[in-house]
């Protein structure tokens, strides 16, 4: 069985380490806080600023000077700390965060990532990913294998304008777990019950021994 | 001098003209000078260019420049949720410039801080890129974005004193900090105006020598996404 939502999700937090700080995107990526690891301690950023985001305000405690970057109301944590934007993106573009988990709508071989437009449709800005995969030391996907036409998302070359070139290191999807590396795409690691010629039949991209 | 204004039209008087470049705070309906925005709607100044994250939506923040077509050009990260702002962009009224958002935030600080470019990796490979000077540092592609100089920055704080030294609060911080920097005359509003020497110098976030122009006021603050969760029963 490929894996759900919450299986992804839990999947991508295996990648957290002890100590990191690490921006999640909206989505599947936001499922992530809900799985990691015990034992390991990860920071969340928001890029709006704030370093530390806690769980969401019980009923009749929003505040809303307190927003995450999906706009969602929050709470903060002992170790929260809150700065301005110029400041938050200083420490995504000078690779202070680790990680960022973020969602695609085409991710390519080479490691091009494209999530933030598509022509002739309602443009509504890329926000700070552009920034996220420019910056953090390590870029994961996470996403759907394909549309929900059954449309190949992992490609030899983006069709969509791109968020980044050269950006993404691994994708996590329903199907499995892939790497870009030299030549093309790696399997790590395949869903329960997936076999290489599913993530092959699924795949438009090159993958590589 | 005195920088405490009895309102905001007060506060924005012999400031305001057509064709100015407005930089304002808020992220999302987060920080965003409301009472100001509503002032500058009244004042019907026309052609503006506002460099903001967002552009509120329709009838709330910077949402309502755009219903009274005040707004000739956005400098913006992010505009999803605003159907009248899409409305005008597709009919060609309204001109778009999108900017990474930490390039749009640095852009403000470096303005702010006399730098009229710098070099960043954000965008490059990107449509963002197109046009821009390219340049290798260190093995690395860079491109240079320039810094932005407003006419006026509008923004919104928590608490000041009578000199202008601002509190924020929480994630209503934003993009107002470089904002504030970005221009000539800032004019900010807050929550509350305490006597100078009431605030911990140490405590500051945007010190008074970038507030000109001061106003309290009291604030909608709306809630875009109320996500809550429910106390665990005993």
């Amino acid at each position: 069985m490929p894996w759900d939502r919450n299986q992804m999700a839990a999947r991508a937090a295996q990648e957290l380490q002890d100590g990191w700080y690490v921006n999640l995107g909206i989505g599947i990526p936001t499922l992530v806080a809900n799985y990691i690891p015990e034992g390991v301690e990860v920071t969340l950023q928001s890029e709006n600023g704030m370093l530390g985001i806690g769980p969401f305000p019980f009923e009749g405690e929003e505040d809303p000077d307190l927003i995450n970057a999906g706009k969602q109301t929050i709470t903060e944590l002992p170790r929260t700390a809150y700065f301005d934007s110029s400041e938050s993106f200083a420490m995504i573009r000078g690779g202070k965060i680790a990680m960022a988990i973020l969602g695609a709508m085409e991710v390519a071989e080479n490691g091009d990532l494209a999530n933030w437009m598509i022509p002739g449709k309602l443009v509504k800005g890329m926000g700070g990913a552009m920034d996220l995969v420019a910056g953090v030391r390590r870029v994961v996907v996470v996403m759907d294998h394909t549309n929900k036409a059954g449309e190949f998302k992992v490609l030899k070359a983006c069709t969509l304008p791109l968020t980044g070139k050269g950006v993404v290191n691994r994708i996590i999807t329903n199907l499995g777990v892939l790497d870009v590396v030299e030549g093309g795409l790696k399997i790590v690691e395949l869903a329960d019950g997936v076999t290489e010629e599913d993530m092959r039949a699924s795949t438009e991209a090159t993958i590589v021994a | 001098m005195k920088k405490v204004y009895g309102s905001a039209a007060e506060a924005l008087d012999g400031l305001l003209r057509d064709g100015i470049l407005i930089a304002a705070g808020g992220f999302a309906w987060s920080g965003i000078p409301e009472l100001l925005i509503d002032a500058i709607h009244k004042a019907g100044t026309k052609d503006l260019t506002i460099a903001s994250n967002n552009c509120g939506v329709d009838g709330f923040g910077l949402g309502i420049l755009l219903d009274s077509k005040q707004i000739r050009k956005m400098m913006s990260s992010y505009v999803g949720e605003n159907a009248e702002f899409m409305r005008q962009y597709l009919s060609g009224e309204l001109e778009l410039e999108f900017n990474p958002q930490g390039t749009l935030a640095e852009r403000m600080r470096a303005g702010g801080a006399g730098i009229p470019g710098f070099y960043t990796r954000t965008g490059v490979g990107t449509v963002i890129a197109e046009g821009k000077e390219h340049k290798d540092f260190d093995g690395e592609t860079y491109i240079l974005e320039r810094g932005i100089f407003a006419d006026l920055p509008i923004v919104k704080g928590w608490k000041a004193d009578e000199s202008g030294n601002v509190i924020f609060r929480k994630t209503a911080r934003n993009f107002n900090v470089p904002a504030a920097k970005c221009g000539r005359v800032c004019v900010c509003e807050v929550e509350e105006i305490v006597p100078t020497g009431s605030l911990d110098p140490d405590a500051i976030h945007l010190p008074g020598i970038y507030v000109h122009r001061l106003i309290q006021g009291t604030h909608e603050k709306r809630i875009e996404q109320r996500t809550t969760r429910k106390k665990e029963t005993v």
